[in-house]
């Protein structure tokens, strides 16, 4: 049986230079309401190369359970502000991570 | 702000990842030009990138040439060298022509603002159709396909029934 680990602090940092933030956002809250997680979610916008490197920032949009990147094969990826690559289950590129990724990250 | 409908193509002269330089008249053949500003780091373009092949493979014969090219700032993003460029290219086996605009002289002159975003000329190299490849960067979710359409209605003779649609992608990567 898998337990849900409810996390405290669900984060989205975004760049606005990217257009898949509001995609992102909207994939996770469904997921969220979808698992009955009432934890808000906090809207970070990245502006700058220094606040990407402050933040460890791999690109938009990154999305961090209690600090812990939904994608950790992407999170150590160079602080930049550009579109972040994730794989689809079927291998196909996508500017947002899956669902399926994001409700692996909850359990 | 973006070329107008009916403005002619702009001319130039950039570096191919073949080790040629490429210009407006190299394509004077060509019944219709797909200028596409590109890159290789940003997803929208990798999720396109086989759409671009496949509209290239399907028109070639009918006188369609695409060519794609990368005006991104390589130094803040290396993946979209010229280096990284050559190895793209080969490693995606693309069908078309992929130039180097490492000034931005291109993009400005066309006013592109994103990757992927398209530029069809007609036979007189006046701007036709000007936006996205098609309406989903899900290939399994396409319902419109602005770019075939705008080949198709063009080559028939016709206007494109929709001339401009909002590209959808990552910013071109200006130079500070």
């Amino acid at each position: 049986m898998c337990v849900m680990a409810v996390p405290e602090r669900i984060e989205l940092l975004f760049w606005d230079g990217c257009p898949s933030h509001p995609e992102a956002l909207a994939l996770l809250e469904d997921v969220l309401e979808e698992q009955g997680v009432v934890t808000g979610v906090e809207l970070h916008e990245v502006h700058s190369q220094a606040e990407a490197d402050e933040l460890q920032f791999p690109g938009s949009p990154t999305i961090r359970f209690d600090g812990r990147d939904v994608d950790p094969s992407g999170a150590d990826g160079p602080p930049s502000l550009t579109c972040r690559i994730y794989r689809l289950p079927d291998g196909r590129v996508s500017p947002v991570p899956s669902r399926v990724q994001l409700e692996e990250a909850l359990r | 702000m973006s070329l107008a409908l009916g403005a002619r193509a702009p001319d130039f002269e950039l570096e191919g990842v073949d080790g040629r330089e490429h210009s407006l008249n190299d394509y004077r053949e060509a019944e219709l030009l797909v200028l596409i500003q590109s890159c290789n780091h940003c997803p929208y373009v990798i999720a396109w990138e086989d759409r671009m092949i496949a509209v290239q493979d399907d028109y070639a014969s009918r006188g369609v040439r695409l060519v794609a090219f990368n005006s991104n700032d390589f130094e803040r993003y290396p993946h979209d060298s010229f280096e990284q460029m050559i190895i793209r290219a080969r490693e995606r086996g693309f069908t078309f022509d992929y130039l180097h605009d490492p000034e931005q002289t291109l993009a400005h002159a066309l006013g592109s603002e994103r990757t992927p975003e398209v530029f069809v000329f007609d036979r007189d190299r006046r701007l036709v159709y000007h936006g996205a490849i098609d309406d989903n960067r899900d290939d399994t979710e396409v319902a419109h396909h602005y770019l075939r359409d705008a080949l198709d209605a063009t080559l028939a003779g016709s206007a494109p029934g929709v001339g401009e649609t909002p590209a959808v992608g990552c910013t071109v990567k200006w130079l500070s």
